[in-house]
């Protein structure tokens, strides 16, 4: 049940989107995040909708990975839809039942709303899809990199997501061996009250919690014997360089904003 | 040829928690290491093999006496990178030195650290992972190997930093003993064909038998040393410290003890055999 955590997952692959900067890729998901809250109508919808479903071709990442990954929020996605139906005021009632009513305008604005979630999900995951964990946290180190100036520590933040990115499937098979263990000495996970289920796991997170601490006091001793002391005058494999297709790509990105303030200035 | 590392006079003992007193390891321990030689350290649990370990790249600095790595004194600060530059560190769990999701990210880690410029790093993570025979699995996840791969992708991380010396504390205990020949294949290779010199720290006598020189360490003292068929003849000495011998040398001392005379410099299954052949024919 463990190996089903899917987070930041990665496909490997060789496609433009792939190829593209790290940062490319950040900054072209935030312009995309607030251009999908500046559209308001069918039409600006429709251009997003196509900037993205471009992207996810162009990508070759399977739709039903993402939709996969969709699965959890489904929740969240319908509770907003049925919020935006009961509780948008407006004229034209189509259902009245004493003091529930649905409004037309109530069922448009759901379906945006539903539609702007969708997107806006799917937009980041073709980000974690498309981008090895390890480069995006050299991407976001760049970007924030004019922040150290305020004394942020950018360098120490970018390496503990690194680090926390690479324990998390040996913790996850730490765990899957405690709970194994407890179970063969009678722990039992699945039945009982909730209180008591969660008493059980305490057996599980005691001796996860002092294992992590024993690597991390070993991981740190050889961070130190490789010479690792802070991030000055540390020097990179792999140097982030934007290439023509990096250029492309902001420019397009450029191209959607404008379309998506042109076409709001006129009500679109 | 010149001295890799000295150790003169060591005194180290633990501190101690809460005014108990301190557990003292070392009170007068001697040893030096040739240059682009190939030492085994062995000894039983709590005799201070990876308390001496620690000193050879200032993990821990003598509380007296002095530790020389490439003549460099290991209780100066100012020149702690070079120490460590030196003297490369392979640990006993490979899961937790590894620090990068990506493995040539990972062997690019030290040479990261030196500021080195990057196609240089790219030159040094290539040769590295070839030499330790992993190049085909640079984009592979660290953690979807076995052990003795990520042993070894360890060790390219060491040699990445192209150190004249690498100390590996006790690095197949957690190997299966195909992951064990692995590893011991590539530090032999190491030695032999880059000249780094190599000290092993372990428990296992027939990985101790294919180094140049055994170094028997015994609370906190050197009980023997010299070339493994000499020190394994010591059987006698090696049982009082609750060691033993690699397994033909124990099989020809048992014979001898019921009346054989069998020499016990022996330490590969094919000069056992000739010798009891020798024996039986005679």
């Amino acid at each position: 049940m463990l190996k089903d955590i899917t987070l930041g997952q990665y496909f490997p692959g060789n496609s433009p989107v792939h190829r593209l900067d790290p940062r490319t890729k950040l900054i072209v998901l935030v312009v995309y995040i607030v251009a999908l809250f500046l559209a308001s109508s069918w039409v600006s919808y429709g251009v997003m909708f196509l900037f993205l479903a471009i992207s996810i071709a162009i990508s070759r990442i399977p739709l039903k990975a993402l939709a996969h990954g969709m699965k959890p929020l489904l929740f969240i996605l319908v509770f907003t839809g049925i919020l935006n139906v009961f509780f948008t005021p407006g004229e034209t009632v189509l259902v009245s039942l004493g003091a529930i009513r649905i409004t037309a305008e109530g069922l448009v604005r759901a379906v945006f709303m539903m539609l702007r979630i969708l997107m806006l999900i799917t937009g980041t995951f073709l980000l974690t899809y498309t981008t090895s964990p390890i480069s995006l946290t050299d991407g976001l180190e760049s970007l924030l990199g004019p922040l150290k100036a305020i004394r942020l520590p950018v360098h120490e933040l970018s390496m503990m997501m690194c680090i926390a990115l690479r324990f998390i499937p040996t913790l996850i098979e730490e765990t899957d061996k405690i709970m194994n263990a407890q179970k063969a000495r009678g722990a039992d996970f699945e039945s009982g009250s909730l209180m008591s289920r969660v008493r059980a796991l305490v057996p599980i997170l005691v001796p996860l919690f002092i294992s992590a601490f024993r690597r991390a006091d070993e991981l740190a001793t050889a961070m130190e014997c490789r010479c690792y002391h802070g991030g000055d005058g540390r020097t990179k494999m792999k140097l982030l360089r934007y290439k023509l297709l990096d250029y492309k790509t902001f420019t397009l990105t450029l191209l959607l904003f404008s379309a998506m303030i042109v076409l709001r200035r006129f009500g679109m | 040829m010149s001295t890799a590392i000295s150790v003169e006079h060591l005194a180290y003992s633990y501190p101690g928690v809460d005014n108990t007193p301190g557990v003292a390891v070392f009170e007068d321990m001697n040893l030096t290491v040739e240059q682009g030689s190939f030492v085994a350290v062995l000894g039983g649990n709590g005799c201070g093999k990876s308390t001496l370990a620690k000193h050879f790249n200032s993990i821990l600095l003598p509380c007296g006496g002095k530790v020389y790595v490439c003549g460099i004194d290991t209780a100066d600060e100012d020149r702690l990178m070079s120490v460590r530059r030196n003297v490369g560190m392979v640990f006993q769990n490979p899961d937790n030195q590894i620090v990068a999701n990506v493995v040539e990210e990972d062997v690019a880690f030290g040479p990261e650290n030196l500021g080195i410029s990057s196609p240089v790093i790219r030159q040094r993570v290539d040769r590295a992972l070839r030499q330790v025979g992993m190049y085909g699995f640079r984009e592979h996840a660290p953690h979807l190997l076995s052990g003795g791969q990520k042993q070894r992708i360890a060790i390219a991380g060491i040699i990445a930093m192209e150190p004249k010396c690498i100390v590996l504390d006790e690095p197949t205990a957690m190997l299966d003993p195909k992951g064990r020949r692995e590893v011991m294949e590539t530090i032999t290779a190491l030695n032999r064909d880059k000249g780094i010199t190599v000290v092993l720290i372990t428990h296992h006598m027939d990985e101790a038998a294919q180094a140049q020189r055994v170094v028997v360490l015994h609370a906190g003292k050197v009980m023997a040393d010299g070339a493994p068929r000499d020190v394994f003849q010591q059987v006698q000495l090696l049982h009082s410290i609750r060691l033993a011998a690699p397994e033909t040398v124990e099989l020809c001392y048992e014979l001898n003890q019921k009346g054989f005379n069998l020499p016990l410099d022996r330490l590969n299954d094919e000069e056992c055999a000739q010798a009891l052949y020798d024996w039986i024919k005679a």
